[in-house]
């Protein structure tokens, strides 16, 4: 264990803690076995194939506007999330209200049901004869079938990732900041700018990322509300599906690797941000 | 401390294998007295293949006096063929169509070839065709194909490249075009426009049903027949009308033994007797009653009233077979797609 | 506004916040499961009750029971490991780590199904050896409990990093200092800091280990009664026509989680009303 810290003090600052090696070296194998070697294969596949079949299936016409209204309605989805998710979390936290701990568990249902029951009860809510979409009908709104319904769909799958990444941080967050402010004659409003918004931002940009993260790859609860029309409203992961339907397995793998790789860089860029934000706020 | 990791990860590997040798183990019973077949299916047969499994377990038992049971798999029909490619070890496969059994002997070389030629009729105990479901009153006046390329009707069908129904209906849809308009170039013409009164292409032929019955959108769904009964029948009740086209496709639902699959569970007697009990009478007219076209003469007099002639061409004669229906139509690049962008 | 009042907002803007928090999650939560459960229950309680408790629907309860009682210890193990690795300490690579953790939420189910197919399947890396041995991952349970583990990988890590990073290692450090070893450490100062975020971070795994749908569909083969979980059984019967019978299935799969939730909030609250909210 000494030895093991010892030899790798240059990329690790050292601590008085012990377990360091444990848990890193379990974590990093456990992450391997489970996650890189799996999905090792897909790359392993896709390199099969040749380049310019990859460049021909990955980035087709079709496959770029897939990716565009995969990635587009899964960042819009994702700000309504940080914004109402923080709202959810905040109004969770901080106030007392009847029913709150039911609302508080409802806040996990996406996680728990399958993706495929939301699909079907979403499109039953916003088809044209459903609950809410007999009254937009009427205004000319047209959910379900559109993007707008793959964004709803997107914030019901997304949600808890915000509420529940924002919410620990923002009650393990002390009030005696905020009187400290308080008392310096901060209103209210630039307590939560100044002091409350840079503590939770961290959590709120991982909520947002994993959102996002999330609906670019979600499938089951999105082909029945997005009409799947080619070019139009066709997701990314259903052109997966349709290259797995002509066994195309290869041609499956590269989409994925596309996909893979641009979340892969997104979720990188925004943890590196947040490791960046870290670092000043404690400098 | 770098033992208790390798002990943790051990374990839960130990777990797995565990596992794995559980139910790998669980089908090599040395008990002659029953035997477990595996039937993997589309999604529509669930009702057909209770009641067919039912009757077959009885007449077995009778004659060998071994108790047959069975483990039963429904999922979309690619999918169910990539799943026994893949190794899902099924005794026999009851697909939606050839081309996915094709498969499974092409690409996981689990059945000779020429499969097709080992059981009566193409090794399609019984067929169906597509025809039109409209709502009540017929409100839009829809007699036939043509109607369906008008300004203001909105059809529902399923996507082509997800669906194996929706070949189906695109292919009759096809059929219809080139004999009204005398060429290809002319199907493609009507089927484009055909497309282009589409509103939502659904993943699978269910999807469209629903889409259609609960959700109350298009003024057609173009749907199997026995889809199209059991939505008229049972579903909507009074709602629904049936349109039968003057052109539409022969569908031949096929059924194969993966031979390599029952060779090593020893269920090559039973699964072959299994499939062939399919075109025996009895089964027949279980068949009659799911809303499927009988094979047996005898059993489809019996239930003439239920099935209208249609004029029916077929895949093999009039597309030059699956493969190339497929690679023609459906795959990347295909008219399907040539469909779309050309919008 | 009054400096008194100043930690906290006036009564209107409470309200208002309050009412707009309820209005998006009515809209984006509760409507949909009331449209869950009012498609379970169109033809009265005993149609409900019969979906659920007959035959191949109990086998699918069972299974996922199994699936969630294997993957969530597992991920639990990873996650608290990995948490103490990402939290206290400070190393080159922390973010890609991270990364790398969150990966499988932004993998599509369709491909976390399929890369296991890739892996294990008859065409796969280690299919040949498989089948020579006859073991069998996919189609069978390990290859379920594998997809789910893969889904759910993150989720207790996700949980408990932000926190453990919030909390910082000062209590840790002057535990140590103390004389207190490593597990002594983790045990008597850690946990306690911990336990909601745990408790959370198990409670959203074992929901989602329980609801997931896309990879499970992959690997699972879908023999009923055997290799069907209750999302799987939901889709089967949906596709069926069984309406009422697929959306009491998920129903009863909303509830599991609200129960499962609700005694977790008024379990937190108890103990933290005895305790006097011990901790920090």
């Amino acid at each position: 264990m000494t030895l093991f810290a010892a030899s790798r003090a240059g990329w690790r600052q050292p601590s008085v803690l012990p377990g360091f090696g444990l848990t890193f070296g379990f974590s990093l194998t456990w992450l391997t076995l489970i996650v890189l070697i799996p999905l090792a294969t897909i790359f392993l596949k896709t390199a099969g194939m040749g380049w310019s079949a990859f460049w021909a299936v990955g980035f087709s016409d079709r496959a770029l506007a897939a990716y565009r209204l995969s990635f587009g309605t899964a960042a819009a989805a994702g700000v309504v999330n940080a914004l109402f998710g923080l709202l959810v979390a905040w109004v969770l936290v901080r106030y007392q209200f009847p029913g709150k701990k039911l609302v508080s568990a409802l806040v996990d249902l996406p996680f728990a049901l399958p993706t495929a029951v939301a699909g079907i009860a979403l499109t039953a809510l916003y088809a044209p004869n459903g609950w809410i979409g007999q009254y937009l009908e009427p205004l000319g709104v047209k959910v379900a079938f559109t993007p707008i319904g793959i964004v709803i769909a997107l914030v019901f799958i997304g949600l808890p990732f915000v509420v529940r990444s924002v919410e620990p941080v923002l009650a393990d967050l002390g009030k005696d900041v905020e009187e400290a402010a308080a008392t310096l004659g901060a209103s209210r409003a630039q307590t939560f700018v100044r002091i409350i918004l840079p503590a939770i931002g961290p959590a709120l940009l991982t909520g947002f990322a994993l959102a996002f993260a999330r609906g670019v790859g979600e499938y089951g609860s999105v082909i029945f509300i997005s009409g799947n029309m080619p070019g139009k409203t066709e997701i990314a992961p259903l052109l997966i599906v349709t290259q797995l339907e002509q066994y195309a397995y290869d041609g499956a793998t590269a989409i994925a690797t596309v996909m893979m790789v641009a979340s892969f860089a997104i979720l990188l860029g925004i943890n590196l941000i947040q490791a960046w934000s870290r670092r000043r706020a404690m400098a | 401390m770098i033992n208790r990791r390798i002990l943790l990860s051990a374990a839960a590997f130990g777990l797995l294998a565990t596992l794995g040798a559980c139910s790998g183990g669980d089908k090599t019973s040395d008990d002659s007295k029953t035997i477990e077949l595996t039937n993997v299916s589309y999604d529509p047969t669930r009702e057909l293949y209770k009641a067919i499994n039912d009757a077959f377990a009885q007449k077995w038992k009778a004659e060998n006096g071994q108790t047959v049971t069975f483990q039963m798999s429904h999922g979309g029909s690619g999918k169910q063929s990539r799943a026994i490619i893949d190794g899902l070890e099924a005794d026999v496969a009851t697909l939606a169509l050839a081309y996915d059994i094709d498969a499974i002997a092409d690409k996981g070389k689990l059945l000779p070839a020429n499969w097709q030629a080992s059981l009566p009729d193409n090794s399609a105990p019984y067929t169906s065709t597509i025809v039109f479901l409209v709502r009540k009153g017929n409100p839009k006046h829809i007699t036939d194909w043509g109607d369906l390329a008008k300004p203001g009707v909105s059809v529902i069908t399923p996507n082509p490249k997800t669906s194996g129904g929706a070949r189906w209906n695109f292919l009759a849809a096809w059929a219809y075009g080139r004999k009204a308009g005398g060429s290809d170039a002319a199907a493609e013409q009507f089927v484009s426009k055909l497309y282009g009164n589409v509103p939502v292409l659904d993943s699978g032929a269910r999807g469209s049903t629903t889409t259609f019955v609960e959700r109350g959108i298009g003024d057609v769904l173009l749907a199997w027949e026995n889809e199209a009964f059991l939505a008229e029948q049972e579903l909507g009740k009074g709602k629904f009308e049936i349109v039968v086209p003057s052109i539409s496709v022969l569908a031949e639902p096929s059924v194969a033994v993966v031979s390599e699959n029952a060779k090593k569970h020893g269920t090559e007697k039973v699964a072959d007797a299994y499939l062939r009990f399919l075109y025996t009478p009895e089964a027949q007219t279980v068949i009659a009653r799911n809303f499927y076209r009988p094979r047996d003469p005898q059993v489809a007099a019996q239930f003439k009233d239920q099935f209208p002639t249609i004029n029916l061409v077929t895949i093999d004669k009039d597309f030059g077979g699956w493969k190339k229906a497929q690679a023609t139509y459906f795959d990347d690049g295909g008219v399907f797609d040539r469909i779309y962008t050309k919008k | 506004m009054s400096r008194a009042a100043a930690v906290t907002e006036s009564r209107l803007a409470r309200a208002l916040l309050i009412g707009g928090a309820m209005a998006f999650l009515g809209f984006f939560l509760l409507l949909p499961l009331l449209a869950v459960f009012s498609e379970g229950l169109k033809q009265g309680w005993s149609a409900f009750a019969a979906a659920i408790v007959e035959h191949d629907a109990l086998a699918a309860i069972r299974l996922t029971l199994i699936i969630a009682v294997i993957s969530v210890p597992l991920n639990v193990v990873f996650g608290i490991a990995a948490s103490w690795a990402i939290a206290k300490f400070n190393f080159k690579g922390k973010s890609l780590l991270i990364t790398l953790i969150d990966l499988p939420f932004s993998v599509s189910p369709v491909v976390s199904g399929l890369i296991f197919v890739l892996l294990f399947g008859a065409h796969g890396l280690l299919g040949p050896w498989l089948q020579a041995h006859d073991l069998k991952i996919i189609f069978a349970v390990p290859g379920i409990v594998l997809a789910t583990v893969f889904i759910t990988f993150p989720f207790v890590a996700r949980e408990l990093i932000p926190l453990m990073m919030e909390q910082g290692k000062d209590d840790e450090e002057a535990a140590v200092s103390l004389g207190a070893n490593g597990w002594q450490t983790f045990w008597h100062v850690t946990l306690p800091n911990i336990r909601w975020g745990l408790l959370y971070g198990v409670l959203l795994c074992n929901a989602r280990a329980m609801g997931e749908f896309g990879a499970v569909s992959v690997v699972s083969g879908h023999i009923r009664g055997m290799t069907n979980t209750m999302p799987l059984h939901v889709e089967i019967l949906y596709n069926e026509y069984d309406f009422v019978g697929a959306f009491a299935v998920a129903s009863l799969l909303a509830v599991l989680a609200l129960v499962t939730l609700v005694a977790k909030s008024v379990l937190e609250w108890r103990f933290d009303y005895h305790h006097g909210g011990a901790g920090h």
